[in-house]
C-alpha cells in the first residue's frame, strides 16, 4: 500500500503564470504569505504552457505563439533571465499535410534522461526534444501511427480552438512507460518510449458518441499520476472524474461521489504532491449549453483524501457569489511542501492560492490576462 | 548573379531582425522567387520563417505578403528586379 511520502521543505515557491498575453512569475518565500509578481515576458504572446525543469531547476520552456505568427518554443537556461528560441520548434513532417497551430503542453522527461522533454500540440501530435528544447522531432510512433486518425478523428474534430494533446505523463519507474491524453481521442499508453500506443479508456463515459463504452474517441481534460503511486492515475474528463489503479484497465467514475448539485465536470485536476489518496478538482458548469463557468457563479475546489470515495468543498476566501470564472486544465497546481500549497489561475486573470491544502484561499494576483496555465517550481 | 530585394519587416517579426524595419535579401536563384526571400530571411535571421510560414510551406493565415504592392501568397511566385516585398501582420482583430 503506497504511503504518504516525506518531503524536504522547499525554500521558496515560484509559480509560472502562462496567459493569453504573456508569461508572468509569482514568487514567495517558504512562508507562502507574501507574493511578488514579475513583469511580463513575451508580452502579447499567447503562452499555453511554461515549465521549469525539475532535474536542473534552471531550464525553463515556454510554448508560445502570437495571433499573427506561428508557434514556437522559447527556452531559458538561467531561470528566465534570458531566452532563446528553439532552432526547430515542434512541426509536423512537411509531407504530412498537417500543420501545428500551437504547442499546448510541455513535460520534462524522466529523471534519468536529462535534456529530454515532450511536447503535445494542437492539432494533436507528440514531439520530443533531446537537447532541452533546442530542437524537436515528431514521435513517429504516435504521429505516424496507422490508427491515429481513427483514434483522434480529423484535425477539425475536438475542442473549439482545436484538439489538444496534453497530460503527457512519464512513469517515474520507467522512462519507456508513458501516457498521453487527447481532447479528441482519449487516454493512450505506451510501454516502448512512444514506439507504439494503445487506448486506455474502458469505463469512461463518452456521452457525445453513439457507442456505449467505446475503445477510444473520449475527451479527457486532464490526467495526473498520483505522487508516490504511479500505478494510480486521476482524470478529469469531459464526462466525469475518474481513477484507475494499474494494472487494471477499467476506470472508475469517482465523480459520482461529488454533490449532485455541482456535478463532476471540470477542466483541471491535480494530485497531492505526497499523498496518493489526495487530489483536487475545480468543477465547472457542464449542463445545458456548457457555460463553462463556476456552477452558480460560486467557485470552489473539491478535494478528496480517500481516492475519490468522498469529496469536500473548499471555498473559504473565494467569492461567495457572482463569480463567473473558471479554471483551465493546466491552470491548477500544487507545490512540494508536506502541507501542500494549492494554486489556480482563472479565466478572469486572477491567481488564487492556499497554503493549507485548500482550507483557506487567498487571491495572490489579479488583473492579468486570461490564464491558461499555472505551474509551480 | 545575386539580385537584392528590399523587404519590409512587420513589428511582430522585428525581434528577429534586431529591430530593423527594412532589410535587404540577396537572391542567387534565377528566376528569383518569393520562396527565396523567405529562405534568405531564415538564413540571416534563424527562426523567422517558421513564424511566417507553416511546415507545409504556406504563408500563415494572419501574415500578409505584398510584392510590388500586390498581395502575393504563392512562394513560387517569380520576382521582378526591383520588386519591393512587404510582410505585414494582417488585419485580424478589432
Amino acid at each position: 500500500m503506497p504511503t504518504r511520502a516525506s518531503a524536504a521543505a522547499p525554500r521558496r515557491v515560484r509559480l509560472l503564470i502562462a496567459t493569453r498575453k504573456g508569461l508572468w512569475t509569482l514568487v514567495s518565500d517558504a512562508t507562502r504569505r507574501s507574493w511578488k509578481l514579475s513583469q511580463p515576458a513575451f508580452l502579447g504572446h499567447i503562452v499555453h504552457h511554461a515549465r521549469v525543469d525539475p532535474r536542473d531547476g534552471k531550464t525553463m520552456l515556454a510554448a508560445a505563439r502570437t495571433g499573427h505568427l506561428g508557434p514556437t518554443v522559447f527556452r531559458s537556461q538561467d531561470n528566465g533571465r534570458t531566452w532563446k528560441e528553439a532552432a526547430t520548434p515542434p512541426a509536423f513532417a512537411p509531407d504530412s499535410g498537417r500543420v501545428v497551430d500551437h504547442t499546448f503542453w510541455l513535460t520534462p522527461g524522466h529523471a534519468s534522461q536529462p535534456g529530454v522533454w515532450y511536447g503535445g500540440t494542437s492539432p494533436q501530435g507528440l514531439f520530443r526534444s533531446a537537447d532541452a528544447g533546442a530542437t524537436w522531432e515528431g514521435v513517429a510512433g504516435f504521429n505516424a501511427h496507422p490508427n491515429r486518425k481513427a483514434w483522434c478523428g480529423g484535425d477539425q474534430d475536438g475542442t473549439p480552438d482545436g484538439p489538444k494533446m496534453h497530460s503527457i505523463l512519464i512513469d517515474p519507474r520507467d522512462p519507456a512507460h508513458m501516457y498521453i491524453a487527447m481532447s479528441s481521442g482519449g487516454v493512450f499508453e505506451s510501454s516502448d518510449a512512444g514506439g507504439d500506443w494503445h487506448p486506455l479508456n474502458h469505463g469512461v463515459a463518452a456521452d457525445f458518441l453513439p457507442t456505449p463504452d467505446p475503445e477510444y474517441g473520449h475527451d479527457p481534460h486532464c490526467v495526473r499520476l498520483a505522487s508516490g503511486n504511479p500505478d494510480r492515475l486521476y482524470m478529469q474528463n469531459h464526462c466525469g472524474i475518474y481513477r484507475i489503479d494499474r494494472p487494471a484497465t477499467r476506470w472508475q467514475r469517482i465523480g459520482d461521489n461529488m454533490p449532485k448539485s455541482v456535478g463532476d465536470i471540470g477542466l483541471p485536476m491535480v494530485a497531492h504532491p505526497h499523498d496518493p489518496e489526495s487530489a483536487w478538482v475545480f468543477p465547472m458548469d457542464g449542463t445545458s449549453v456548457w457555460p463553462r463557468v463556476s456552477p452558480g457563479g460560486k467557485p470552489a475546489a473539491y478535494r478528496t483524501r480517500d481516492g475519490g470515495k468522498t469529496w469536500k468543498r473548499q471555498a473559504d476566501g473565494m467569492p461567495k457569489a457572482q463569480a463567473w470564472w473558471t479554471v483551465k486544465r493546466q491552470a491548477m497546481t500544487v507545490d512540494a511542501f508536506s502541507i501542500a500549497g494549492v494554486y489556480f489561475g482563472t479565466t478572469s486573470g486572477e491567481v488564487w492560492g492556499s497554503r493549507d491544502e485548500g482550507r483557506n484561499w487567498k487571491r495572490l494576483a489579479e488583473h492579468l490576462p486570461e490564464i491558461y496555465a499555472v505551474e509551480s517550481a | 548573379m545575386n539580385r537584392t530585394f528590399r523587404v519590409a519587416i512587420p513589428t511582430q517579426l522585428r525581434s528577429y531582425t534586431g529591430g530593423a524595419a527594412r532589410v535587404t535579401v540577396a537572391v542567387a536563384a534565377d528566376p528569383p522567387r518569393l520562396a527565396d526571400i523567405f529562405a534568405g530571411l531564415e538564413a540571416a535571421y534563424p527562426g523567422i520563417r517558421f513564424r511566417m510560414m507553416d511546415e507545409a510551406g504556406r504563408v500563415r493565415p494572419h501574415v500578409q505578403v505584398f510584392v510590388a504592392a500586390k498581395v502575393q501568397r504563392d512562394p513560387a511566385a517569380i520576382l521582378n528586379p526591383g520588386d519591393d516585398i512587404m510582410i505585414v501582420g494582417a488585419l485580424s482583430g478589432g
